[in-house]
C-alpha cells in the first residue's frame, strides 16, 4: 500500500533561497542558487560529489553566511543569521557523520534537543527541582513518545558511543526531531547503511512527514531513495542549480543525466 | 468459591469481583508501567466486545490474532470469547505466504493485528481471505493515510462500544447475558502448530478443559492472584497460552507486556517475575551471555566467579532439593549468594522467581544444574499443544535433568510396543480444525492421544524420558541406535555452537551439520584478533573449525561412555555456510530443526559427508523476512573426527 498521492504544490512557501552565492577565498561554493521549500514537503538536494550540498544546508541553518543572495524563513528574510538563532526559529538539522554526544545515553542525546525548548531558571535547573522538574517531566514525555516513534527503547539507557552506525543515526534524527522543527534538514540520513536500515529509515523519515507533517530537505546519494522518497528534488553540479522539479521531471533531464553518467566534453 | 466458570469471559468477570484492585496486566509504555486491574480489564473487555458485535462478530466466527505480547491483543482474545468468537493466535513474524495458509484455512473473518507491518501482510493476501470483514490494529502509525474501510483501530471499537452502552443500557445486561450463556464444550481457542512435519494443524481446545487443566497445575504450583509474570512468548505458542493466558485467568495473576521485543531481558528485570516458563533455547542464550561478559571482567572476578560457581556445583542443587549438606557447604553457599548468585539472578531478572519451567526441548545437564545451583527453581515439563498442555511434570524436589517427571495430575500415559508415548489430559484438544483425517490418525482407538515422541518409564523414579521423535530414531547400518536429538543436544550444549543436525540413519556412521554461535565466536574472534565480515567467513574458519572439531571429540567421548549410544559418534562434520533460519524453511517458527526438509535442501552436503571428499560446493536460496529472495553460495569444508571405542578414552 502506498501514500495517497500528493499534489506537488504543498501548500504555502516555507523557506524560499534567493540568488545565494557562497565562496571560500577564490573558490565558489555555491553560484547564485534559487529555490523554495514548500510547508509539508520532503525535498531532496542531490548532486555529485562537490556539487554544494552540504554548503547548501549549511547556508540555510545559518551556519555558512552567503555573500550574496537572501534566504526566506517563515516570511522573514535575513542574509546573516547564526545556527542557535535558526535552531529557535524552527531549523534542526542532522549530520553527515554522526554528531553525537558519545559518552551520553540515546535518553540524554534527544533530551539536549529539547534545550531551546526548557524556559525554568538557571538556578532550579541545577538543582532539578521545583518548576524544572516538572519541565523535565513534560519535556521527558514528548522524548518518550518519539524513543517509541523510532522504535529505540531496547538502547534508552545505552551511551550512544556503543551503538551501531545505523541506531546512531536513528538518535541523531530523534535528537533533531525532539526540537519540533518547522524545518528538518537531514545530510544523508542514510550514508553508510545497509539495504535493510536504508529501508527502515526511508519510513521513518516518511512517517515524520506524514505524522508530525514536519516539512523535511535532505541530501542523499541513493538515487533509488530520493526519488521514491521526494516530492520534489532540486540538483546541483559545480555549485549550480543544475535542475529543479518533481522526481519524473529531474530524472528525464538530459543535464542530470549527462552531470551523473558523465559525457565527453 | 463458586466453580461454575467454565469460560474464560466467566472468570474474567468473576476476577472482577474477586480482585477487582489488584493488577491484571501490565505493559510498558513511554517508559513507565502502566496498570490495569482486573475491574479494568473487564469494563475494557465488555465494551471492546460490544463494539466487535456491532461490527458483526457473531459465536463461531474465527477472528485471527497477530502480533506480540500486547494487552490490546489479550484483549481482543477476550473480548471475541465473550461473544463465542473463537481467536487463533498467528505467529506474528511469519511471512505473508505462511500467515495466509492459516488464515485461509481458519476461515477468519477479521483479524486484530498490532502495526501496519501486519496491516500490510493481510491486505497483500486479502484476495484470498473472501470472508475477512475487518482488520483491527493496535499501533497506528504509518496508517493515516490508508482508506480501506475494512480498518478500525480497537481503541474507537473501545470506544464506540461504551458510546453504545451509554445510549443503550438494555445492551450491558445482554452483553452479560451472552457472556453468561457461553458454553464450556465450545471451542474456546484454535493454536495452529508450528509444524515440525509438514503443514500446521488447527489445535481446537474447549473452554471447559483448558480450564479444568490449568485449575490443575495452579494448585499443582500453588500460583495466586499475587504471582506475577511476563509474557514475551508468541502469543501462538501453547505456551504462552497456557502460561500466560489460561493461568493468569484461573489464578488471577497479572501479566506482564514487554514494552517491545527487543527490551524482554529489562523488562524481565524490572519486573522480578514470580513463575517463569522459557524454553532451553533461552536459558542457553542467557548463559552464553553471562559466560561471554564473565571472559571479559577483570582477573580477580573471573576467579571470584569460577570459585563461587564450583562451590554453587557442589552444594547449590542439594540445598535447593533440601538434602543434607555439611555446615561449611552452607556457610561457603550463604557468602556465594551473598557475593555472586543473588546478583547475578537480579541481573538476569530472575531474583523473585518462585517456580520455573522449561519445555519444548531436551535441556543439557549442565545448563539445567547451572541455574538450578544458583538456587533457582528451575523444573522441566513434558506437554504438547494437543494436551494442553502437562503430560509430565516435575514436582518440587524431584527434579532431575534427564527426565521430564513423573504424570501431571489427571494424566493418563501409555506406552505402545515401539516405544511412543500415548496420554489422555484434562485439557485435551476436541481435534483438529477442518482436519477428520488427521484427527483420526492421532487419535489411538481407545480415545488416548499419540505423541509422535519415543520414550521410557525409569521404572525406580517413575519418571518419564523422552529419547526423540520416535520416527527420527532410526539404525545405523551396523545396526546400533541413532537418535540424532539426544546427540545434537550434547553439542549443542557447548556455547559456540548454535545449532546442529545429526544425519545417519541408513548410512555406516554419524556425520553432522554445525551453526556456530555467532555471539560466542564473534567474541572470541574479537579476544584472538581473527577478523572476519560475516557470518560465512567465520564459519570457514580453519581456527573455528579446530575449535568445533574438539567440541565434536569431546562429545564422542562422552558418547563412548554410554553403551546404547557408543555406536553413533560422529565421523564427520561441516560448518555450514548460513545459519538455520526460519524464514527458509529450515526451523519452525518456535526454533525446531526441521529436518527432512534439511535433508532434502542441503543433498549435495550430506552427500560429500559420506563420499569422503573434503570440500563441497553448495547454492542455497534464501528469503528475507519481506519474501524477496536470494542466493548464498559457497565452498564447504569438511571435516574428520577420531571416535572412541566403548572403553573409555581410547581412539579406535
Amino acid at each position: 500500500m502506498t501514500r495517497t498521492s500528493q499534489s506537488i504544490q504543498k501548500g504555502e512557501v516555507l523557506l524560499a533561497v534567493d540568488q545565494v552565492s557562497l565562496s571560500f577565498g577564490g573558490v565558489k561554493a555555491i553560484t547564485d542558487v534559487s529555490f523554495d521549500i514548500r510547508k509539508g514537503e520532503i525535498r531532496a538536494i542531490i548532486g555529485p560529489n562537490g556539487a554544494g550540498k552540504t554548503s547548501m544546508l549549511n547556508v540555510i541553518n545559518g551556519f555558512y553566511h552567503p555573500q550574496q543572495g537572501k534566504i526566506t524563513f517563515k516570511g522573514q528574510t535575513r542574509s546573516k543569521m547564526r545556527p542557535s538563532v535558526a535552531a529557535a526559529q524552527g531549523i534542526a538539522r542532522t549530520f553527515q557523520n554522526v554528531a553525537l554526544f558519545k559518552g551520553m545515553s540515546t535518553l540524554d542525546n534527544i533530551m539536549s534537543g529539547r534545550t531551546l525548548k526548557m524556559n525554568s531558571h538557571f538556578f532550579w535547573q541545577c538543582l532539578r527541582h521545583g518548576p524544572a522538574m516538572a519541565e523535565e517531566i513534560r519535556h521527558r514525555e514528548f522524548v518518550e513518545d518519539i524513543i517509541d516513534f523510532l522504535e529505540i527503547q531496547a538502547i534508552r539507557k545505552v551511551p550512544v558511543g556503543k551503538l551501531p552506525y545505523g541506531l546512531q543515526k536513528r538518535v541523531e534524527l530523534g535528537r533533531a526531531l525532539a526540537m519540533e522543527p518547522d524545518l528538518l534538514l537531514l545530510d544523508e540520513p542514510m550514508a553508510g547503511m545497509n539495504l535493510e536500515e536504508k529501508e527502515d529509515m526511508s519510513r521513518f523519515i516518511i512517517d515524520v512527514n506524514t505524522q508530525y507533517g514536519t516539512t523535511i530537505a535532505l541530501i542523499e546519494h541513493d538515487m533509488g531513495v530520493v526519488m521514491d522518497l521526494s516530492d520534489r528534488v532540486v540538483v546541483l553540479e559545480y555549485g549550480r542549480k543544475l535542475a529543479d522539479g518533481t522526481p519524473d521531471e529531474v530524472k528525464a533531464d538530459q543535464s542530470v543525466i549527462d552531470a551523473y553518467l558523465g559525457v565527453a566534453h | 468459591m463458586a466453580t461454575c466458570e467454565d469460560t474464560f469471559p466467566k472468570l474474567l468477570m468473576r476476577n472482577a469481583v474477586l480482585y477487582g484492585d489488584l493488577p491484571a496486566l501490565r505493559h510498558k509504555y513511554l517508559g513507565i508501567w502502566q496498570t490495569w486491574t482486573w475491574a479494568e480489564v473487564a469494563e475494557i473487555v465488555r465494551a471492546y466486545a460490544q463494539g466487535l458485535q456491532d461490527l458483526g462478530l457473531v459465536h463461531g466466527d474465527t477472528i485471527a490474532i497477530i502480533g506480540t505480547n500486547r494487552p490490546k491483543l489479550y484483549w481482543s482474545m477476550m473480548a471475541a470469547q465473550c461473544l463465542g468468537a473463537i481467536p487463533v493466535p498467528v505467529y506474528a513474524d511469519s511471512v505473508a505466504e505462511e500467515m495466509v495458509y492459516v488464515l485461509e484455512h481458519a476461515g477468519v473473518t477479521m483479524a486484530a493485528v498490532q502495526d501496519q507491518e501486519q496491516v500490510d501482510k493481510i491486505f497483500s493476501v486479502a484476495d484470498r481471505l473472501p470472508k475477512l470483514k475487518a482488520v483491527l490494529y493496535d499501533w497506528g502509525r504509518g496508517l493515516r493515510d490508508y482508506d480501506d474501510d475494512r480498518l478500525h483501530a480497537i481503541d474507537s471499537l473501545i470506544i464506540e462500544g461504551r458510546t453504545h452502552f451509554q445510549k443503550d443500557p438494555r445492551t450491558v445486561t445482554a452483553l452479560s447475558h451472552l457472556i453468561e450463556q457461553g458454553k464450556g464444550s465450545d471451542v474456546s481457542v484454535i493454536l495452529y502448530t508450528s509444524g515440525t512435519t509438514g503443514r500446521s494443524k488447527g489445535v481446537m481446545l474447549s473452554a471447559e478443559r483448558c480450564i479444568a487443566a490449568a485449575k490443575d497445575s495452579v494448585s499443582f504450583d500453588r500460583l495466586d492472584e499475587n504471582d506475577q509474570v511476563l509474557a514475551y512468548l508468541p502469543l501462538a505458542w501453547v505456551g504462552d497460552h497456557y502460561m500466560n493466558y489460561a493461568q493468569g485467568l484461573v489464578a488471577g495473576f497479572c501479566m506482564a507486556c514487554p514494552e517491545s521485543t527487543d527490551t524482554v531481558e529489562q523488562d524481565l528485570r524490572e519486573i522480578g517475575p514470580s513463575f517463569y516458563f522459557a524454553p532451553p533455547r533461552v536459558f542457553e542464550n542467557l548463559l552464553t551471555r553471562v559466560t561471554i561478559r564473565m571472559e571479559d571482567a577483570g582477573a580477580f572476578k573471573r576467579w571470584l566467579f569460577k570459585t563461587f560457581i564450583g562451590i554453587a556445583k557442589n552444594y547449590g542443587e542439594d540445598i535447593l532439593n533440601g538434602k543434607s549438606v555439611p555446615l561449611g557447604g552452607r556457610l561457603l553457599y550463604a557468602l556465594g549468594n551473598l557475593l555472586i548468585y543473588a546478583p547475578l539472578k537480579n541481573v538476569l531478572g530472575f531474583s523473585r522467581i518462585r517456580v520455573g519451567y522449561t519445555a519444548g526441548e531436551a535441556i543439557g545437564p549442565e545448563l539445567f544444574s547451572f541455574y538450578r545451583s544458583l538456587g533457582m527453581n528451575l523444573k522441566q515439563l513434558y506437554g504438547q499443544t494437543e494436551a494442553f498442555l502437562y503430560v509430565t511434570v516435575q514436582p518440587d524436589g524431584e527434579i532431575r535433568a534427564d527426565t521430564v517427571g513423573p504424570l501431571a495430575p489427571h494424566v493418563e500415559v501409555k506406552l505402545t510396543e515401539s516405544g511412543e508415548v500415548l496420554f489422555k489430559s484434562p485439557g485435551m484438544f476436541l481435534g483438529y480444525f477442518r482436519d477428520d483425517e488427521r484427527t483420526a490418525e492421532t487419535l489411538a482407538d481407545d480415545g488416548f492421544i499419540k505423541t509422535g515422541d519415543a520414550g521410557f518409564f525409569e521404572p525406580e523414579s517413575g519418571h518419564l524420558k523422552i529419547i526423540d521423535r520416535a520416527k527420527d530414531v532410526g539404525k545405523l547400518k551396523t545396526g546400533s541406535l541413532f537418535p540424532p536429538k539426544y546427540i545434537e543436544n550434547k553439542l549443542k550444549f557447548f556455547p559456540n555452537i548454535k545449532e546442529a543436525v545429526l544425519f545417519g540413519d541408513g548410512h555406516d556412521f554419524a556425520t553432522c551439520f554445525i551453526n556456530i554461535d555467532l555471539t560466542a565466536v564473534g567474541n572470541w574472534a574479537e579476544r584472538n584478533n581473527v577478523s572476519y565480515a560475516s557470518y560465512q567467513e567465520l564459519a570457514g574458519h580453519p581456527d573455528v573449525y579446530a575449535m568445533i572439531a574438539d567440541h565434536v571429540t569431546d562429545t564422542n567421548r562422552s558418547l563412548a561412555h554410554e553403551p546404547l549410544m557408543a555406536g553413533a559418534q560422529i565421523k564427520r562434520f561441516l560448518i555450514l555456510h548460513k545459519e538455520l533460519d526460519a524464514d527458509d524453511g529450515e526451523l519452525t517458527r518456535t526454533q525446531k530443526v526441521r529436518r527432512g526438509f534439511i535433508a532434502e535442501r542441503y543433498a549435495t552436503l550430506i552427500e560429500a559427508l559420506y563420499n569422503g571428499t573434503e570440500l563441497a560446493d553448495i547454492t542455497t536460496e534464501v528469503t528475507f523476512e519481506d519474501g524477496r529472495k536470494g542466493a548464498i553460495s559457497a565452498r564447504v569444508r569438511i571435516s574428520d573426527c577420531p571416535v572412541f571405542s566403548h572403553e573409555i578414552g581410547k581412539a579406535a
